[in-house]
């Protein structure tokens, strides 16, 4: 207790001056013993015993009664003390948790990584932006050997920590089919039903899936659910919407799926996202979809990287950076 | 953002009346609200969402479980009075094809 014996010496000079002169000063003096003690979890209590310590020894002839009401405050204050022990272990524990949090963010990224694939005659660009500690968006490139590039968009309902854990279940069902069989239409069957088999009622995902075949440069794709994507014609300077009809995944097992096909033309994009680009916000404004689609061709003319880039940059300063929902845009760009 | 949920009850047919947003805070509310009368016995549920302008994707799963739980205890759940931003949510997903959701009324934004 050596050390409060120091402060208890510190405290009473503190206040003399105070009583004394009425010196800032020595009020400022105050503020830093405080911050002090609560760096050395000394409670509430303590400091009251320490004054009324110092007041005794300072005026020997004190009343009684004011004796007695400090003796008073004094257990009045046990129960602070207390609650301010509780806050410090909660402090502790929330500490914890927040690293444990992030070795399970971190522990996603490395499950759920994909490697953005180099293709000659295709630019790909890629961005998804979380917008909490841990992503409920996914997107998942497979290149066979035919030449072909499956692509997956998905978006599971709800945030954070379950949508995360879903979403590893999702990845590994992907990776176990087989690779000769990648049609959109029959990849998004059988995730369906391993959906519906093994989450919560009001969970689902939704998910497009894409095959872009690099020898005869046509795109087939279907869409469980999953917010339209959209094909830029550069010739024309204007977007189409791609959509194909089918059911959230894990809503009803007997759900099929529309397989559509696109010819992919040089200097045409094929634009992915999830609803966290389409449901922006500008306060209570909702962003309407020509916006979204106006800012994606105002910087069209960049490689595909740099356009999802800057089209993210663009939506999160219009949302003071602040992002309501997970972020995904995936852009295939056809070079040659 | 805030919803308000009024539940009034004629014989079989409960209607529960939306006013607000159905996002992720306010999602968990209605789940209690929703899923218990999915359970009563040859109850029609009709969800009046005339009031809501704006519904997430926690909001698609409620009533997606609701649907689910009509199905196990053979109850009927009906969507009226969408509006049009809520309407493309269940239009894009497929739940249009899958759920009865009446489309006569269709207020604006």
């Amino acid at each position: 207790m050596s050390t409060l014996k120091i402060d208890l010496e510190n405290y009473k000079e503190l206040m003399r001056q105070y009583i004394e002169t009425k010196d800032e000063q020595a009020l400022y003096q105050a503020e830093q013993f405080s911050k002090y003690s609560m760096q050395q979890n000394i409670s509430p209590e303590e400091i009251i015993n320490v004054h009324i310590q110092s007041l005794e020894a300072l005026y020997p002839e004190m009343p009684e009664y004011i004796q007695s009401s400090l003796d008073f405050l004094l257990e009045t204050m046990i129960s602070y003390g207390l609650a301010y022990q509780e806050y410090q272990s909660l402090r502790e524990k929330q500490l914890e948790l927040k690293s444990e949090i992030s070795v399970a963010a971190n522990m996603q990224k490395t499950l759920l990584a994909t490697d953005k694939p180099q293709i000659d005659g295709l630019e790909v660009g890629a961005v998804s932006i979380p917008a909490k500690q841990m992503n409920g968006d996914y997107y998942h490139f497979v290149k066979d050997d035919n030449g072909a590039l499956g692509v997956a968009v998905a978006d599971v309902v709800g945030k954070g920590v379950p949508a995360a854990l879903c979403m590893s279940m999702i990845k590994y069902s992907m990776d176990s089919f087989p690779e000769n069989r990648m049609d959109p239409d029959v990849i998004l069957g059988s995730l369906n039903r391993v959906v519906e088999r093994n989450v919560d009622s009001s969970m689902f995902i939704t998910m497009f899936y894409g095959l872009y075949n690099i020898n005869n440069h046509t795109f087939r794709y279907s869409s469980a659910g999953h917010e339209p994507g959209y094909y830029y014609d550069s010739s024309q300077d204007k977007f189409e919407e791609i959509d194909a009809s089918g059911l959230v995944l894990g809503v009803s097992s007997e759900a099929t799926y529309e397989q559509c096909t696109k010819k992919v033309n040089v200097g045409d994009m094929i634009i992915m996202l999830t609803d966290g680009v389409t449901e922006c916000r500008q306060g209570d404004r909702f962003i309407e979809e020509d916006e979204v689609l106006e800012i994606i061709q105002k910087y069209a003319h960049l490689p595909a990287q740099e356009t999802v880039e800057q089209v993210y940059k663009h939506f999160e300063r219009l949302q003071d950076f602040h992002l309501r929902d997970d972020f995904t845009l995936i852009i295939l760009k056809r070079r040659v | 953002m805030n919803l308000t949920i009024d539940v009034s009850n004629k014989d079989k047919l409960t209607t529960v009346s939306l006013a607000g947003e159905v996002d992720a805070f306010t999602a968990p509310k209605l789940k209690e609200t929703l899923l218990p009368l999915t359970k009563e016995d040859g109850q029609t549920i009709e969800v009046d969402l005339q009031g809501v302008n704006y519904m997430d994707s926690t909001g698609l799963g409620v009533f997606i479980s609701a649907l689910k739980s009509t199905k196990e205890h053979d109850t009927n759940l009906k969507l009226i009075q969408m509006q049009d931003r809520v309407h493309r949510l269940f239009k894009i997903t497929g739940l249009t094809e899958i759920m009865d959701i009446d489309n006569t009324v269709r207020g604006g934004m």
